[in-house]
């Protein structure tokens, strides 16, 4: 769509941009200050310069965690998008099938992550869990309160559970949206499942799917409460993810100033990390 | 024989979404299954359904004010969060729909990376800068702190909605003599208010289950539910009965919501851009 050109348009924009920035701007400024500044109590700060900075990057617990959280993302997308696709293929296309579908998929996207991480602990406990008893009986030695290895387990499947239902809603959005013509054109043709696949549906997904690529990216590496939850980083520091220990360092240990410089971090390497994948994802858009 | 292989597939295609489907409900069951027990059921014997049907554990919630009011102070800021999120996102939105201005890209791009910044990052922060303004403990302070991630989201939703809608309507209007507010009220927002309902689905979404946030900054008057259930459980030593009535209950308001939109919701997300 043709655009004018119209500068009066910054009224329209003002009231968010007056919201965010109190939301945003006010306490990242509050951080940047910390992050630079040493203090011994009663409010009296002196310049530390980049100190923190080299505190943290040079600290193996922020490398730690680091790894973790990446290698948690990493498996969580690979599992999240192509259960998400096949499970979008799968679904009906109308009748009283689909809102049934709708509603029950859309539901654990709309429990408190604090519940859903107390749903997982009571679901996977030896006890009193279903999931842990089932385990036990059927021999499998699972338990995630002590081994790393369940533990990680336990949170991958949860966020499976939790969030594959984001990328099957945007993926079906994605399907229902192709026109009726284009399937009729390629039985014309006789197009296989595959290519229907591939030159009709995944086109037509593309852009769904880098909003939920993007979107589970940016959430599962920022991911809290439900590990804190289930596991409280444990056992040991197995599932410390990067927030987890920043929660740690800023309110239980108040070290302001690393914690602050850790928050910059944090934040700068999602940025980039988002910005690459959107770009390396349109830029192939736009070749292919 | 081409005609027998593809009705297979299909006829077997709803095995995947129920298989699915399965999956998502046995912990929800769990859940439920053990809200109607009692603890002491729950510690010693072990049953797919309760053998002793109870209710107990729901009374217990509905009685004690500290937990019914854990219920009200989420709805309060969340339904304030919701209205503040979308009233503000409408006129920015139709502007970025609509105009080229000033570092227009920028603004945009900077709003989205507030979608990226983790909670984590501002649960301090957003404390010293509530209680600056004696906010804390507030509805309003969690409503505004949700903004955060609310509002661009909300920016980018109603921006791809707005977008579909052919500028020759405003133009139109402007031609009968419409100015711009009653354009905007009468005319524009009817024409997206699925985009609207859409908004503010997920608005209510992520600040119905965001608790970092949440809890940073209330402490007993605007305490959200889902922090009333963790205090509780480590005060108590674990009543699982009524931990599990009031999972199961932080459940419900969101299936409720869910449901009323059950018809928006795939258009929704193909019209917008979430």
């Amino acid at each position: 769509m043709e655009k004018t050109w119209n500068n009066k348009a910054w009224f329209m924009v003002l009231p968010v941009l007056v919201l965010v920035a109190f939301s945003a701007v006010i306490p990242l400024m509050t951080v940047v200050n910390y992050s630079v500044q040493d203090t011994f109590g009663n409010n009296e700060f002196f310049w530390a310069g980049t100190d923190w900075f080299m505190d943290v990057l040079e600290s193996d617990r922020f490398w730690d965690a680091l790894t973790r959280n990446l290698i948690f993302s990493a498996i969580i997308l690979a599992i999240e998008i192509p259960l998400g696709i096949v499970i979008a293929l799968n679904m009906p296309k109308k009748g009283i099938g689909v809102p049934i579908c709708l509603v029950l998929m859309a539901l654990p996207l709309l429990i408190p992550w604090n519940v859903v991480g107390t749903i997982w602990q009571v679901f996977g406990r030896v006890d009193i869990g279903l999931l842990g008893r089932t385990l036990a009986a059927l021999g499998i030695n699972y338990n995630y309160v002590q081994n790393p290895i369940d533990a990680w387990v336990t949170l991958i499947v949860m966020d499976v559970w939790h969030w594959t239902s984001l990328v099957v809603l945007l993926c079906y959005a994605g399907l229902v949206s192709i026109p009726d013509a284009y399937y009729q054109a390629a039985k014309i043709d006789g197009a296989s499942r595959w290519s229907v696949f591939r030159y009709i549906q995944l086109p037509k997904m593309k852009r769904v799917l880098l909003i939920a690529f993007l979107l589970r990216f940016m959430d599962s590496f920022m991911i809290y409460t439900e590990p804190f939850v289930v596991t409280g980083g444990g056992p040991g520091n197995s599932t410390t993810f990067l927030s987890i220990d920043l929660v740690k360092m800023a309110i239980g240990q108040f070290d302001l100033g690393p914690a602050a410089a850790l928050s910059i971090i944090y934040f700068l390497i999602i940025l980039l990390l988002s910005w690459i994948f959107y770009t390396v994802m349109t830029t192939s858009d736009a070749q292919g | 024989m081409m005609t027998n292989k593809q009705p297979l597939t299909q006829r077997l295609s709803w095995l995947v979404p129920t298989i699915y489907i399965v999956f998502l409900l046995l912990p929800i069951y769990w859940l439920v299954n053990m809200s109607f027990k009692e603890t002491s059921e729950i510690l010693s014997t072990f049953s797919l359904w309760p053998q002793n049907p109870t209710l107990r554990n729901y009374t217990v919630i509905f009685t004690d004010p500290s937990w019914y009011s854990g219920y009200i102070n989420s709805i309060t800021y969340v339904v304030l969060n919701t209205l503040i999120s979308v009233t503000v996102a409408l006129p920015a939105a139709y502007a970025f729909s609509r105009y080229r201005f000033l570092g227009d890209k920028h603004l945009f791009f900077w709003l989205l990376t507030n979608r990226m910044a983790p909670p984590a990052v501002f649960a301090l922060p957003f404390f010293q800068l509530y209680s600056a303004f004696g906010l804390i403990d507030t509805h309003i302070a969690v409503a505004i702190a949700h903004c955060l991630f609310n509002v661009p989201l909300a920016v980018w939703i109603l921006e791809g909605f707005m977008s579909g809608v052919p500028k020759e309507i405003d133009e139109t209007a402007y031609i009968d003599g419409y100015s711009f507010p009653r354009f905007f009220v009468k005319i524009f927002v009817p024409l997206i208010a699925s985009g609207i309902g859409v908004a503010a689905f997920f608005c209510f979404m992520f600040s119905w289950v965001e608790l970092l946030i949440a809890r940073t900054l209330t402490t007993t008057d605007a305490k959200p539910i889902a922090a009333t259930m963790t205090r509780t459980v480590s005060a108590s030593g674990l009543d699982w009965g009524v931990l599990a009535a009031a999972g199961v209950l932080t459940i419900i308001p969101g299936a409720l919501v869910i449901y009323f939109v059950r018809n928006y919701i795939a258009k929704g997300f193909a019209l917008g851009r979430v």
